[in-house]
């Protein structure tokens, strides 16, 4: 999708961002909102879809090694597959420093339960933002990632 | 559930049904049946995983008070033909959010519907695969025989699997159903591409895809076909649309068993209970006032998580009722036995039908053979969803909300509709401004009160926000 480059404001060092769904969410306008605000802000981003296998999700952010991963989910399943997706990301050595966060709707009990988000952070996200209001809270997440250093010098 | 001759807001069904071991009856004949009677068939999209809940949530649509057809949604990882974790959601009790065909045996899928599918009362299988091969078998195995979908519809929105692949898979499907009709089934088919992205896309593309992929089914075989459309930002633009789609047919398809089915608005619903009402009551009038045979409902518990059983009969029986309502509101005129037979009368042509029809045949063009067709289409810019992610969609095409809740085009990229429409260059997407149009419907209904039903004609466009 071509996203309008007027609206390319560079606020400071821009982040390569991969944005992707998971395995078994077909949900799409949670991704191009995230891919139009992660812009907006000056950021570099690749979108990868909707219903992206681990295998896929992995391959690419090996060959891309980007500053930070988002996976965004709205099915009900996100918690299950992020899980999964995780495990996968963190058991490839090259994408063990870059944060991955996750956040949507991510279990189809419709809750806002603690556990859910504990267990996907003892997995190895770097922070969860499962309610509407959790926004601001992911822009501002964002805000505070420095670009990595070994893509400063390797660029 | 209805017998022939009851009227569209019905009585429960009878409780000697549920012993019935007939054979289903054909999925577009009893719609058409029903039609013919004055009923709207209004269909919920549940889906269980537990197929004791399953079946409760069959037999409750069956007795809802409303002329209704069963539905059995599947589950995404079954739709993603994800095996390992059905079997492993199974095996721990984890929740899926839907019931997956494939990973139970044919012998559970055949009881749980035994009984409850029958002459009058058949049964579609939703599932959005862009490679179905395995659902369908295991439809066609469990002796169901409708389902719904396509090579596009339930490929370029939802994944990432090739365009190339996703038309050679359903070319298949298609066959393996059509192969049915040699033992005296009538297989039925509906095009998902009437609701390509679910919110979004002006209505001539949306028409345009439900004409081509119903094509592409007749020409691998099928015999009764239903064309999808649903509802958007504006109900008299809506009812323009489902016009040009019935013209389309009758034009394209005119030696076909079709119907037309209605979708509730499928992007981002309203979160008062009033306010989702009030949209469900909406598409159940414009099924009514542009004939259509059937509605596929939605409730309002969707905006939060997966509803329930009882959710979903209130859904059903508030659309019954409101369709009801606006035929016998609107036929008060009619001579007794048109009451039911009305068809739409001429809404405001701005254009869709022209559109839709350069859309078509520019597609169809390309080749005789509609799925190469389609795939030439998509990779010439012919065919252009917008703000659709896939690889295979050229993403130049854009369409917005106009201030009277009508979806227009923005750009055009490579469609080739340039002597039907002059594009508004509006100011370019923002995320919030994406939100705004996103949430365009949710936000007027939400902020609608119940008089507003009496008050306001339908189709009156207001804004959603100052």
């Amino acid at each position: 999708m071509e996203i309008d480059q007027p609206l390319r404001v560079f606020r400071g060092h821009p982040l390569d961002i991969v944005v992707s769904s998971m395995s078994s969410d077909a949900h799409t306008w949670n991704l191009v909102y995230l891919q139009l605000l992660l812009e907006e802000q000056g950021h570099r981003v690749t979108n990868l879809g909707a219903c992206v296998p681990d295998r896929d999700l992995v391959a690419h952010c090996r060959a891309a090694l980007p500053d930070l991963i988002v996976l965004s989910s709205v099915n009900g399943h996100g918690a299950q597959d992020g899980l999964r997706a995780i495990r996968a990301l963190r058991r490839c050595a090259e994408l063990a420093a870059i944060p991955v966060v996750i956040g949507g709707k991510l279990d189809t009990a419709g809750g806002h339960g603690t556990t859910t988000a504990d267990r996907l952070l003892a997995a190895g996200f770097e922070a969860v933002f499962a309610e509407d209001s959790a926004i601001g809270a992911f822009r501002s997440f964002v805000a505070t990632l420095p670009r990595r250093a070994v893509k400063l010098v390797g660029a | 559930m209805l017998g022939d001759s009851a009227g569209p807001s019905g009585q429960a069904g009878s409780a000697g049904q549920a012993g019935s071991l007939g054979p289903a009856g054909s999925f577009g004949e009893v719609v058409a049946r029903r039609h013919a009677a004055g009923a709207l068939v209004v269909q919920p999209r549940m889906g269980f995983a537990d197929p004791i809940r399953m079946r409760a949530g069959l037999v409750a649509t069956r007795s809802a008070r409303a002329s209704t057809v069963g539905t059995i949604t599947l589950d995404s990882y079954t739709r993603v033909g994800d095996q390992a974790s059905v079997l492993a959601a199974l095996h721990a009790g984890a929740h899926l959010n839907g019931y997956p065909i494939v990973g139970h045996s044919v012998d559970t899928t055949r009881a749980m519907v035994r009984g409850v599918l029958g002459p009058d009362f058949p049964i579609q299988v939703r599932h959005g695969s862009a490679d179905p091969r395995r659902i369908v078998a295991a439809v066609l195995a469990a002796e169901l025989d409708a389902t719904e979908g396509g090579p596009v519809s339930y490929c370029l929105p939802y994944g990432r699997m090739p365009l190339a692949r996703a038309i050679d898979c359903w070319a298949r499907c298609c066959e393996q159903l059509a192969e049915a009709r040699r033992l005296g089934r009538e297989p039925h088919l509906e095009t998902f591409g009437g609701c390509m992205m679910g919110q979004l896309c002006p209505p001539s593309l949306l028409v345009a895809i439900s004409v081509l992929e119903g094509l592409f089914f007749v020409q691998h075989g099928l015999r009764s076909i239903s064309f999808s459309y649903a509802q958007q930002t504006n109900a008299d633009q809506d009812e323009e649309a489902v016009a040009a789609l019935r013209r389309l047919v009758a034009e394209l398809l005119p030696d076909v068993q079709s119907h037309i089915v209605i979708y509730s608005y499928m992007g981002v619903y309203p979160r008062t209970p009033q306010g989702a009402l009030l949209l469900l009551e909406e598409s159940a009038r414009l099924a009514a006032r542009t004939g259509a045979a059937r509605l596929i409902v939605k409730t309002a518990a969707e905006a939060y998580r997966i509803p329930t059983i009882a959710e979903n009969v209130l859904a059903l029986e508030s659309a019954a009722a409101a369709a009801a309502a606006s035929t016998d509101a609107t036929a008060t005129d009619a001579a007794p036995d048109e009451q039911h037979r009305r068809r739409p009368g001429q809404p405001a042509d701005t254009g869709i039908h022209a559109q839709a029809r350069s859309l078509v045949e520019a597609v169809l063009e390309a080749s005789d053979d509609i799925g190469r067709a389609l795939r030439t289409a998509f990779a010439r810019g012919y065919l252009d969803v917008p703000y659709c992610l896939h690889p295979d969609n050229a993403g130049r095409a854009r369409g917005f909300v106009d201030p009277a809740g009508r979806l227009q085009w923005e750009r055009l990229g490579s469609l080739p509709i340039r002597h039907a429409v002059e594009p508004v260059r509006s100011a370019p997407i923002t995320a919030a401004g994406l939100l705004d149009a996103l949430s365009f419907v949710q936000h007027r209904f939400d902020h609608r009160t119940p008089s507003d039903r009496a008050r306001k004609p339908p189709g009156e466009p207001e804004r959603a926000r100052s």
